[in-house]
């Protein structure tokens, strides 16, 4: 079919391919985990439909959200937006942090991740790598979320200077969160199995929270979850950065959790990643 | 051994890796000596897989110790990683980048420039025949242009010491051939190369020396002419035309080979396993002689199965396909 198969090796460049022993000096820490960065560009540009999920996505949600809910929940869908908005954004860009582990699981069942791994590199440099990918993906998300909300009528009262506040903070949360998908991508054997598990665990996540409701008219058995749910907190202090009223203690409940899941996560992932069959 | 301490690719002693109840490696010993190419030979699940990828610093050891190209894999593991590369089963190039992505961006990881990235990878396309693929995708590459790909990809930096893993496993004879020829050539560079295999006749084409492993651990050592000898070199099978005759021609096989003479399932067909080719011919003509008619006859070179039937007593096939597919999840 193809012209390049039947060309048969060329001896001779080959001889004198293999005749150079040039040895570079090994890259820094900061360049090899910005070449990552490069190839998750380029998975990017190779395959633009993953990018789906991030832009059509957050779209539907909002829509159907506001126009579907807004007047039975909030007496109006101009009103509902203001509420909804932040949780949206939260639970977009939340979700879309568990293709960090479905694609690290993708390396390694192709075989990729062992030749990265044998590679005299910087140990953490694929994972910090894929973070630079992700960066791209969150931001993208965020950005759509929240010109099709001010399109709507989306009015943050603390302007953009707010906005950008909650993106940032949203994605710390992430970048912590993320952590934990990538455990997943470790331990198990399909990425199948790691979507599947990773589902699990966000549906419950996100909808058991206060993205669209007040939890006040929830049971107390139910509101006892929601309260203690990270996600509540992260969607409670991006609600005040963007309209007012957030306080320290919010903003640090969520940094603590964000800490915790680093802390716990990240030592098992390394020692996963180290010591993987 | 033959060679001397400091000229050793690999020594590795009482290597043990255990994966739950299964010890996969069971105290393996090896020494590879610099330069040339050691074939490690054994059936599905004996362990070679989970060797090598002890010795290219991939898996930890949990007894024994090893030094590759005189550095510990374990206390110097990034050093090893340095000097060697390993080529999996499976090609492990990345599907979603073209062939001109995958080699630049492990160019880089190495430590070259883009500049000079760029150019190593354009000569390695060049001399792997993949030039006019280069800005394709891997998934649209064939079985054989992969294999190659992934073979480029372990001499972006050429290696002292390559580990190739059953490199020919599941390609067409001409894609075989190319690999060859890509061993052969990276020998003549003066890279040790070491090649596990399931094939008796490739580890025969390529090898100057090789280990047999079973059950996680050596159970022979040594050149290829060695081993065979040790097997015999081969078996002869015979079809009499006629079944009745089986019984004379079996009497007259056992007079002039001198080795025992097995009855086949098919009532015409006998085989032996000969030492001594030369006493083929000689025998042929005794049955000829004496009015037998051959309808057939060939003379097989000892397939792995004897091989294994020889030095272990029991055919390689008696192994679980369990551990096949642990290795192919690791």
């Amino acid at each position: 079919m193809t012209t390049t198969e039947t060309r048969p090796v060329a001896e001779g460049d080959l001889r004198s391919v293999l005749a150079s022993r040039n040895r570079p000096a090994r890259p820094s820490a900061l360049s090899a985990s910005l070449t990552f960065g490069w190839r998750a560009l380029l998975k990017i540009k190779h395959v633009p439909e993953q990018l789906f999920d991030v832009t059509v996505f957050p779209v539907l949600f909002l829509l159907m959200f506001t126009y579907l809910f807004g007047g039975a929940l909030a007496g109006s869908t101009s009103e509902y937006l203001q509420w909804v908005l932040p949780g949206i954004l939260v639970m977009t860009v939340v979700m879309i942090t568990l293709y960090t582990g479905v694609a690290l699981n993708t390396d390694i069942t192709k075989g990729v991740f062992d030749r990265f791994k044998s590679l005299p590199v910087w140990r953490p440099a694929p994972l910090a790598g894929a973070l630079l990918g992700d960066a791209v993906r969150y931001t993208l998300a965020s950005t759509m979320v929240i010109v099709l909300g001010l399109v709507l009528g989306f009015r943050p009262e603390n302007g953009a200077g707010g906005v950008l506040l909650a993106v940032v903070l949203l994605l710390v949360f992430c970048y912590s969160l993320s952590w934990l998908w990538t455990l997943l991508g470790l331990l198990l054997r399909t990425p199948n199995s790691v979507m599947g598990v990773s589902m699990m665990v966000m549906f419950p996540g996100t909808f058991l929270s206060n993205i669209f409701v007040d939890p006040q008219t929830m049971p107390g058995w139910l509101r006892a979850f929601v309260d203690v749910n990270p996600v509540s907190h992260l969607v409670t202090a991006i609600r005040g950065l963007m309209h007012g009223g957030v306080t320290t203690g919010q903003i640090v409940s969520v940094l603590m959790a964000s800490a915790v899941m680093v802390l716990l996560f990240a030592p098992i992932t390394m020692y996963l990643y180290r010591n993987r069959k | 051994m033959t060679a001397t301490a400091g000229n050793l690719a690999i020594e590795a002693s009482n290597l043990v890796k255990v994966f739950g109840a299964t010890r996969a490696v069971n105290g393996v010993d090896l020494t590879v000596p610099s330069g040339g190419v050691y074939g490690f030979l054994g059936p599905n699940g004996a362990g070679k897989t989970t060797t090598i990828r002890m010795l290219a610093t991939l898996l930890r050891p949990d007894g024994g110790h090893a030094r590759v190209l005189g550095h510990d894999i374990v206390r110097e593991a990034d050093t090893v990683r340095g000097l060697v590369s390993l080529t999996g089963q499976f090609a492990s190039v990345d599907e979603e980048l073209t062939g001109l992505e995958n080699l630049v961006l492990l160019g880089r990881l190495y430590g070259y420039s883009w500049a000079q990235a760029k150019r190593r990878t354009n000569d390695l396309l060049g001399a792997f025949g993949l030039a006019d693929a280069a800005d394709r995708l891997v998934k649209h590459y064939s079985g054989g242009m992969r294999r190659r790909l992934d073979i480029a990809a372990s001499i972006v930096v050429t290696p002292e010491l390559m580990f190739l893993d059953e490199p020919t496993t599941g390609l067409d004879p001409r894609s075989r051939n190319q690999v060859w020829d890509i061993v052969r050539a990276l020998v003549a560079g003066g890279t040790t190369v070491l090649l596990t295999t399931q094939y008796l006749d490739e580890a025969d084409q390529l090898a100057d020396r090789m280990a047999v492993i079973d059950h996680g651990a050596i159970i022979v050592e040594g050149t290829p002419s060695e081993l065979k000898a040790a097997v015999g070199s081969g078996t002869l099978h015979v079809r009499v035309h006629d079944p009745a005759q089986r019984d004379e021609a079996e009497r007259l096989l056992i007079e002039s080979l001198r080795v025992p003479v097995h009855r086949e399932a098919d009532p015409a067909a006998l085989s032996a396993r000969v030492a001594d080719p030369a006493r083929v011919a000689h025998a042929l003509g005794e049955l000829s002689h004496a009015g037998v008619d051959v309808s057939h006859f060939a003379l097989g070179q000892p397939s792995l199965d004897e091989v294994f039937l020889a030095l272990t007593g029991h055919p390689a096939e008696t192994y679980g396909a369990g551990e096949t597919a642990e290795e192919s999840a690791a």
